[in-house]
């Protein structure tokens, strides 16, 4: 079966924040009427709709089936969630889109991350079994897989630092990122450790926010936006869950992903890549073989905002919003889940 | 330590506390309990009365609710279930009937305990008031209201066929 052109035609996103007293649902809503009234599309034509989000993260099972409410679900709808990443919830979109069953989907996440210990959260949710007793958090696995990559000589603590310094940066020109500072990777290098060899601008600042993006097809691409942002390759590929059998110094599965996704074939403008941790940049962008002309995170990144569930899908729609404007033509997003860049997802998009 | 087997076993607690916060539009709904008033939310879109006001936002329009709406105290039972089965931590006694229960002024029923009455007696149409706890065991909850009971005032036509419940 010949493959369907489909694209991102518009995105919307909540400006990231600490400590939201909104509900889920409260926080969603918004976001998914703004997207669909920028390409003012009837609901009635999205054919499917995926959202991506944690029951442990609100601590009540089944509380996505809430989200329902916000989509506004009468006349009857289609609808599928994904305990993840709302990037997720975009490829299961993307392979519906495939199966000819619809030609319009609309994807959307939530992560109300600062609710809770987001670093205890993540782990009972992501490994009940492969760790215990010792339950370490998120920032503890990734500053065991940051010490061994630096003293593999991978990488060093200063070039951690220089990812942060342009992350924080490059924030200041985004008015949804939470964190932003001008500041140099010496004056960051001089801060203290908070989970050695991290120190607090290697780890992703929790927040929370909510982001919605509509999928289409062909000719319903080219109706609803100017300058569609075409999925060209898009690959998920998974590590391991044995965290000892893994390579912590390299992301093999996102290697693969990146490869069968087509990420060498051109050029890359810009790469939006979900790195939640400055090392995991540095071993995306060498996973991926991304150069020097490449703008990896123009808009900040994970480590700026990092909404758990939220944050990949708010790399495609960065990367999207750059085809739209006209100041990238081939674009890459990319979106992680689990501890150590487990789980890699990659997309590889096209301005016409 | 079992000593049959020599394996080791572990008890390892775990817990997470969170910081749940029940949003701005179920806020007033629940400071309305605190003071013995049932509040819900009108959406701007359908007008209709949401008790209790969900997750603050109308499924079938997809927006925010709007204003507040007193409702009730009484209202109508709209359909019930006798409950003759006993289950662990049961705290009432059995039979009992938990009703879906339409406050007036509301759109949405809800459900409670229907008490000071046969279960037998209990039907579809028939009117209710709330019998509050005792002030002092009051919190932000439905469960201020220990049930509710018959008024004596004739049934409310439900636009249900005689012998149908």
């Amino acid at each position: 079966m010949a493959r369907r052109d489909v694209a991102i035609v518009a995105t919307a996103q909540r400006p990231n924040e600490v400590g939201s007293t909104l509900t889920s649902v409260e926080l969603i809503l918004p976001v998914i009427n703004d997207v669909i009234a920028k390409v003012g599309i009837e609901r009635q034509k999205i054919g499917f709709w995926c959202h991506g989000s944690c029951d442990y993260m609100s601590g009540q099972p089944f509380s996505f089936v809430a989200a329902v409410d916000a989509i506004g679900a009468w006349p009857p709808i289609v609808e599928s969630h994904v305990e993840g990443d709302g990037a997720l919830a975009l490829y299961e979109a993307w392979v519906k889109i495939q199966t000819g069953e619809c030609d319009v989907a609309l994807v959307f996440s939530n992560g109300k991350t600062t609710s809770g210990p987001i670093d205890r959260i993540l782990n009972l949710q992501a490994d009940p079994y492969m760790v215990t007793p010792l339950w370490p958090g998120f920032d503890s696995l990734a500053a065991l897989q940051a010490r061994a990559c630096l003293d593999a000589g991978v990488l060093s603590e200063a070039d951690m630092a220089e990812v942060a310094a342009r992350s924080y940066r490059d924030a200041l020109n985004n008015p949804i990122a939470y964190a932003k500072e001008n500041v140099t990777a010496e004056q960051l290098l001089a801060r203290p450790y908070t989970t050695a060899p991290l120190r607090a601008h290697d780890c992703g600042v929790p927040v929370d926010g909510a982001n919605a993006i509509i999928l289409a097809a062909g000719d319903a691409a080219r109706s609803l936006a100017e300058r569609p942002a075409w999925i060209r390759g898009i690959d998920h590929r998974i590590d391991t869950q044995r965290l000892g059998a893994r390579s912590m110094t390299e992301s093999s599965s996102a290697a693969i992903a990146a490869a069968k996704a087509g990420v060498g074939d051109d050029r890359i403008d810009i790469a939006e890549l979900h790195a939640p941790y400055t090392h995991q940049e540095i071993l995306l962008r060498r996973a991926m073989n991304l150069g020097e002309g490449t703008h990896v995170n123009p808009s900040g990144g994970a480590l700026v905002s990092n909404p758990a569930m939220a944050a990949g899908l708010a790399r495609f729609a960065e990367a999207a919003e750059s085809v739209f404007s006209g100041s990238a033509d081939r674009v890459l997003a990319h979106c992680t889940s689990g501890p150590m860049l487990q789980q890699n997802l990659v997309c590889v998009m096209e301005g016409e | 330590m079992s000593e049959a087997d020599g394996i080791m076993r572990l008890r390892q607690p775990i817990s997470v506390t969170y910081n749940w916060s029940a949003g701005p539009n179920a806020t007033s709904h629940l400071n309305g309990l605190l003071d013995g008033t049932l509040v819900g939310k009108r959406c701007p879109g359908c007008s209709l009365v949401y008790f209790p006001p969900r997750n603050g936002v109308c499924p079938k329009c997809a927006r925010i609710l709007g204003d507040d709406v007193v409702v009730g105290p009484r209202g109508t039972i709209t359909t019930f279930c006798v409950v003759n089965v006993p289950f662990l931590g049961q705290k009432i006694k059995l039979p009992y009937v938990a009703a879906q229960i339409l406050l007036d002024g509301a759109d949405i029923s809800m459900q409670h305990l229907i008490q000071e009455c046969e279960a037998a007696d209990v039907r579809i149409g028939m009117r209710v008031e709330p019998v509050w706890k005792d002030r002092s065991e009051w919190g932000p909850s439905l469960e201020n209201i220990a049930h509710f009971r018959p008024t004596g005032e004739p049934d409310r036509d439900m636009g249900v066929e005689a012998g149908a419940s």
